[in-house]
């Protein structure tokens, strides 16, 4: 069932009367509730031209918000391409038919799974600080890179074992028909199309580890949010430069997720893979279950390259 | 190993990961209220309710839970101030902290349950709310005996996928001072650098004891659950 | 399929290594050819210490670390401020990265194992802001039952807990000016942490007239410059450019410019500071 045109039917004269006050008294309470905010925002002196005319300067986008966006976009990056790297690695490890090899990376994966981002942060700052792992410069950076990377890393394992598993079976039992062994079957034959079909739940965990370097604040990692707090204490107006950033990342996140349903839309169109591009529900389905793999079939929901919830 | 006796004297461990079960489950309860809500407003025929819902999700899925905290403590609190504990009591600013988090951890994923539950509807068939409609249900008694029911047995998957998530999300009330599982562990951690690890352990622990079982609990739910077709 | 794994974990290892040295370049202290080089931890959060103002950098800590830098023989141009919170202040000095640390940084018996003190230049005590019109909190003992806020793990939100008022309510954010925004809009009673970072946040233009420091402080600290542990030369250097900051006038000069428009009331009897500790 897809659209909700199926769950209504089309409004006579009075069900369009009820909708129209509906509508309107939505909207009504919309309104209202906004009014209150902004009533109060301005008795307590939050709108004033002081606190929000700085972000008309450059010197506020070139010395806090753009450092920040980068500071934010670069350990994004940088994780993406860990997390991928181990992601692939821990995937093909919980495929292996060596039981040495697959129990190892499930307990890996399980546990990273379970444990909150912001608790791997906060122990890897502790780490690397600790026994000067990093220059204290880099040190932040490095521990937001490390707990996103590893979250982030059993989140694309998981994607990958499904991916795999989504592939018609008889992909896998072509390749063993014509001679080649477990591994090049999945190195050429699996992997690629696997991978291929990952692509939009990718995309969309990109908007998940974005979000997630917001956690780096908490241990002094200079990006967006370590800058409007700066901003606050330069110019007196928290509140004010949170909510900018606060757009900043929305916006941000939204072309993303654009992205994320482009790149799906194409590789539907072109259809590489055997197997149709994944969405992240049905990653998350197999992957609940831990160590119990369940085969996901395409039909499960409608696939979309929207983020999960995150860390 | 004197560290873990500390875990449970000095630091009280447990009442911190107690915090921890508590924000999870109430903040459970209300953001799948809040997702039922938005979920409905986002597939029901009043076009200006179906915005409103899908602005809603856009908003907040697109914005770091760390800031819907704090905005919920500086912004409700501090500028509407929207005080949600007696502000005479003993306790006000711990049980307003705890209730400002529980806040802001369901507005945030509510967002994610409204998700979940949307894409349970698209498990439903067309024929049921074809049916529905042709015994004359109007649209709210048409999701409410037909497709929401069997939409959340569909829907159980990724509803636990959110539970685990929120659960583990819940370390970011220590950005407004509530006293969780992080919050302690970092306090541990900078008292006790010698035995990073073992802490670390600890606590890793205890979030693998709490997501663990609900994983598996809801992967058979959802194979129990699910609609037979 | 080995070697591919192999290579890939190779990329990782390395990307890792990159991050280690992409860091390394920086070095501290002076020694390259081309002009001297120094650079400065400061603190970029703190209004009337250490601030980042856009490209600037005001406060006390920052003036009294220009003038040092400049009685140590660089040019202003050749200063560069790094920050340094609180928890990196020893790991920065350690592997170099900053020369000295002029950053709220109290000489304490545990820090001096890990890095040495030049100083003290400023004397300061944990103390309470208020708002301007509130009477009836004088001091740490007046706020049992008041709503009390400092950052998470701060030593004088416990202190007064402990020693002074057990019925006090602390609430704590990660930074100090969440508590000054809880202060201005009535949520707390007092925010506390040293009398100069409180006197910065009160002097702040957004802030004039709305808080006071209630000056009953009730602990002593005396802030240094870090260096690196056992560099005597430099010490003994940066106590002698202190020392002539009192004498000529100018620390004064930098007191009342920073912090003085929020009458914060140093003790005379330490401030400005007369004698420094021997450099060991």
């Amino acid at each position: 069932m897809s659209g909700s045109s199926v769950l209504f039917d089309a409004p006579g004269p009075r069900a369009k009367r009820t909708y129209a006050v509906v509508g309107v008294a939505s909207v009504a309470v919309l309104l209202l509730i906004l009014w209150f905010v902004v009533d109060k925002l301005n008795e307590k002196g939050q709108l004033t031209a002081a606190k929000w005319e700085p972000f008309l300067t450059g010197e506020i986008w070139t010395e806090y918000l753009i450092p920040g966006l980068i500071g934010t976009l670069t350990a994004a990056a940088i994780s993406v391409v860990l997390a991928l790297t181990l992601g692939i690695l821990l995937g093909v490890g919980r495929l292996s038919s060596s039981a040495w090899i697959r129990w190892p990376c499930s307990i890996v994966v399980e546990f990273f799974r379970a444990v909150p981002v912001l608790m791997m942060m906060l122990f890897s700052y502790a780490l690397f600080g600790y026994y000067n792992l990093f220059p204290s410069e880099r040190l932040p950076l490095a521990a937001v890179i490390t707990g996103l990377m590893f979250y982030n890393g059993s989140v694309v394992a998981e994607l990958v074992r499904s991916g795999v598993y989504a592939l018609p079976k008889g992909q896998g039992e072509a390749a063993m028909a014509i001679g080649l062994t477990n591994g090049k079957a999945m190195q050429l034959i699996l992997l690629p199309q696997a991978i291929t079909a990952m692509l939009p739940a990718i995309v969309g965990q990109l908007v998940v580890i974005l979000k997630d370097t917001a956690l780096g604040y908490i241990i002094t990692y200079e990006e967006l949010l370590r800058k409007a707090e700066q901003i606050g204490n330069y110019k007196s107006n928290l509140l004010p430069a949170l909510i900018v950033v606060a757009a900043i990342f929305v916006i941000v996140n939204y072309f993303l997720g654009v992205l994320a349903h482009r790149v799906e839309a194409l590789m539907r169109r072109r259809g590489r893979s055997a197997g149709g591009p994944l969405a992240p529900e049905q990653v998350d389905r197999s992957a609940v279950g831990g160590a119990v793999a369940v085969g996901v079939t395409a039909d499960a929901a409608a696939p979309d390259g929207t983020p999960g919830p995150g860390n | 190993m004197d560290v873990i006796s500390e875990f449970f004297s000095e630091y009280d461990g447990l009442g911190a990961f107690k915090t921890t079960i508590y924000l999870t489950l109430l903040s459970a309860l209300l953001a799948l209220l809040i997702g039922t809500v938005v979920a409905v407003m986002r597939v029901s025929p009043v076009r200006v309710l179906r915005s409103m819902g899908s602005a809603y999700v856009n908003i907040v899925r697109n914005t770091p839970l760390t800031l819907v905290i704090v905005f919920c403590n500086l912004g409700l609190f501090l500028q509407l101030g929207i005080q949600l504990a007696d502000p005479n009591s003993p306790t006000s600013i711990d049980d307003n902290n705890f209730r400002l988090a529980v806040l802001g951890l369901s507005v945030y994923h509510a967002a994610f349950v409204a998700e979940a539950i949307r894409s349970g509807v698209n498990t439903v068939p067309l024929g049921q709310a074809e049916a529905a409609r042709a015994i004359g249900l109007p649209f709210l008694k048409t999701l409410r005996y037909v497709v929401l029911p069997q939409a959340f047995r569909g829907a159980v998957a990724p509803l636990g996928n959110v539970l685990i998530a929120l659960t583990k999300n819940s370390t970011v009330a220590s950005v407004i001072g509530v006293t969780e599982a992080s919050a302690v562990m970092k306090v541990m951690m900078e008292n006790r650098p010698d035995v990073i690890f073992v802490v670390f352990g600890i606590f890793a622990l205890g979030f693998v004891i709490l997501t663990l079982p609900v994983g598996i609990l809801f992967t058979s739910l959802s194979k129990r659950l699910a609609v037979k077709r | 399929m080995r070697q591919r794994i192999i290579a890939a974990l190779g990329i990782t290892v390395l990307a890792a290594t990159g991050l280690t040295a992409c860091g390394d370049e920086t070095d501290a202290g002076g020694g390259t050819a081309g002009g001297d080089k120094l650079v400065v931890g400061i603190k970029y959060d703190q209004p009337g210490l250490g601030l980042k103002e856009g490209s600037n950098y005001t406060g006390m800590d920052v003036d009294v670390a220009k003038y040092v830098a400049k009685e140590l023989g660089y040019e202003e141009g050749n200063v560069e401020f790094k920050e340094s919170p609180s928890a990196q202040r020893e790991s920065l000095l350690g592997n170099g990265q900053v020369k000295m640390i002029f950053a709220t940084y109290s000489i304490t018996d545990t820090r001096k194992e890990k890095v040495s003190f030049a100083g003290p230049y400023l004397v300061a005590g944990q103390d309470l802001l208020v708002k301007a019109d509130n009477g009836d909190i004088t001091g740490p003992e007046a706020l049992n039952g008041k709503k009390l806020c400092s950052v998470t793990g701060s030593t004088s939100a416990q202190k007064v807990k402990d020693q002074f008022a057990k019925t006090v309510q602390l609430q704590e954010y990660d930074t100090y000016s969440k508590c000054v925004e809880a202060l201005s809009s009535g949520a707390i009673d007092a925010v506390t942490t040293d009398n100069t970072i409180l006197a910065g946040f009160a002097a702040q233009s957004a802030n004039e007239g709305k808080f006071k420091v209630v000056g009953k402080t009730f602990s002593t600290e005396r802030y240094g410059v870090g260096l690196k542990k056992g560099d005597t030369e430099t010490c003994t250097k940066v106590n002698d450019a202190l020392k002539k900051m009192v004498d000529s006038g100018e620390w004064q000069k930098a007191f009342d410019k920073n912090l003085g428009t929020a009458g914060l009331k140093l003790d005379p009897a330490t401030n400005p500071p007369k004698t420094f500790d021997a450099c060991a």
